[in-house]
């Protein structure tokens, strides 16, 4: 199978300290990565450097075959290429749910406005809250804003999704329904990478676990393995924190 | 409150005209005069002007601003120090001596690089005061700009929208709600700078007071009439401040 992520000798530093420290790897079409790690181990970083919302200083990324750069063209195309679902959601509050979802095809894929609503509403349906269209995000639940977030995303027909903890800011009761969304999603072999701490969703979706800490991938592998025998310390001490709550 | 006191100041102070004491001459802005009426429309006359050239100054301002603005957000520090020069130069000319600037020295330079413009002094002043205001209105379309969160923009950098797609679609129509309120108090200050406009002969509100003052002696009686024209036309503008204050507020829920 082709690669569509290709990440070599990545480093980035803000300012002095070093947040990507040697950053290889390499994710196949349709695979699911499960990013998971301390807080402040460069996770974030990592997804944000795949779709260029920061810029790595040192090495090569490779996102289905071109290599980012500061080509503003390249890595617009390649943009429009990755989705995206942010912790905070960021859905745009002044907008509906359904011009949300219809920004990008209107204006990027120029779709008209009754093809993109015609979309909008498949997806709506696809992430099972159709009946709240014509809302405002503030008038949803955390979990229903994800959802929408999620099918914005997938409006762009991404070959990618990344998702940077999308469950760490909800409720606990609403962190199913996202994740179900994602799973569903998972199933229709989506690539994605996906940075949590859900680790009985990271058994069920991920093909691959990466466990970062201080800027480096420190271990990887099958989750079977990943779980059951961690190589590292670290990566032992972290999944026993974790599971332990 | 601020509204009730200047009205009874305005009353005591109209009143103590109508008595007999001698300091007082309410005969020059008489309406029941031939002469008093004549005055009286040609300086009510200048509220025209007035309102004119702080219109279309503002509005220029307003263009102007947003242009100087954009590149100050930039990361670039190229982009960022034209922004910072611009506005740090402009906010410290007084109103005056770039007014005397535009009017007497642009016209040299125009005609030296063979360009055949003249400036009148309503454009002159049109000019000035929105050179002068659009330092500040840059200020407040960044402020306003940059309170948007950067989720904002990372989220339409990831569905695909183009640097200009994101300011029109989603963080200007956000940022408006903070901007506006401020924009419409910058207004206030353009009508009260445009008073400058009368040194170099526009025929606005304090130019035609000031001219009746010398035919007619009676300075006390006109330049009061003078700070009461200013006074209802800023506080007209301040009541729609207020109430676009109001209806901002009530949609910030929408924002957060
Ligand atoms: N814009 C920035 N400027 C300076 N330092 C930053 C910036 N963004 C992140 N950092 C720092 O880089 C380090 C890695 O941040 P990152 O967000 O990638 O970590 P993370 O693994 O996602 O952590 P978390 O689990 O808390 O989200 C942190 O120490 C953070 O403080
Ligand atoms: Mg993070």
């Amino acid at each position: 199978m082709n690669k569509v992520i290709e990440m070599k000798d990545v480093c980035k530093w803000f300012g002095d300290f070093k947040v990507l420290n040697n950053i290889n790897l390499e994710i196949k079409q349709g695979e699911k990565v499960v990013v998971c790690g301390p807080s402040g181990s460069g996770k974030s970083t990592l997804v944000r450097c795949i779709n260029r919302l920061e810029v790595n200083q040192a090495g090569v990324i490779k996102v289905i075959g071109n290599k980012l750069s500061n080509n503003k063209k390249v890595n617009h195309q390649i943009n429009s290429k990755i989705g995206m679902v942010f912790q905070q959601f960021n859905l745009f509050p002044h907008l509906s749910v359904l011009d949300n979802l219809t920004l990008g095809p209107t204006k990027v894929l120029g779709l008209s406005k009754n093809d993109a609503t015609k979309k909008a509403m498949k997806l709506l349906e696809r992430v099972k809250i159709p009946e709240q269209v014509n809302k405002k995000p503030h008038q949803l639940s955390g979990g229903q804003q994800q959802r929408v977030a999620i099918a914005r995303s997938l409006c762009m027909d991404p070959k990618i999704m990344l998702f940077d903890e999308p469950t760490s800011a909800l409720d606990p009761e609403m962190i199913s329904e996202v994740l179900d969304v994602i799973i569903d999603l998972a199933n229709d072999g989506m690539t994605m990478v996906v940075v949590t701490h859900e680790m009985g969703f990271a058994k069920k979706v991920a093909d691959r676990m990466i466990f970062m800490d201080e800027g480096q991938i420190v271990e990887q592998g099958r989750p079977i393995n990943f779980f059951t025998k961690p190589k590292t310390k670290r990566c032992k001490k972290f999944l026993n924190q974790i599971l332990q709550n | 409150m601020n509204k009730f006191f200047f009205i009874i100041l305005f009353f005591l102070v109209f009143l103590s005209g109508c008595s007999d004491s001698n300091i007082w001459g309410w005969y020059v802005i008489d309406p029941s005069t031939k002469s008093g009426w004549d005055n009286i429309q040609f300086l009510l006359g200048g509220f025209t002007s007035t309102i004119q050239l702080s219109i279309i100054a503002a509005i220029i301002s307003i263009v102007l601003g947003l242009i100087i603005a954009l590149p100050g957000m930039s990361d670039n520090y190229f982009l960022k120090s034209i922004n910072r020069v611009y506005v740090e130069f402009v906010r410290a000319i007084p109103l005056l001596p770039m007014l005397f600037w535009v009017f007497y020295g642009l016209p040299v330079i125009f005609k030296s690089l063979g360009i055949n413009i003249s400036i009148d002094a309503f454009w002159g002043a049109i000019l000035t005061l929105a050179i002068s205001d659009s330092a500040f209105t840059a200020e407040i379309f960044r402020g306003g700009i940059q309170s948007i969160h950067r989720g904002q923009t990372e989220a339409s950098k990831t569905i695909g929208l183009n640097y200009y797609q994101t300011m029109r679609y989603v963080i200007l129509p956000q940022a408006l709600r903070r901007i506006l309120p401020p924009l419409a108090n910058q207004f206030i200050y353009i009508v009260k700078m445009s008073a400058f406009a009368s040194v170099i002969g526009m025929q606005e509100l304090t130019r035609r007071a000031n001219e009746i003052v010398v035919t007619e002696y009676r300075p006390l009686e006109i330049y009061t009439l003078l700070i009461f024209e200013y006074l209802i036309l800023v506080l007209i503008i301040s009541f729609f401040v207020r109430r676009l204050e109001r209806k901002m507020g009530s949609n910030e829920s929408l924002n957060s």
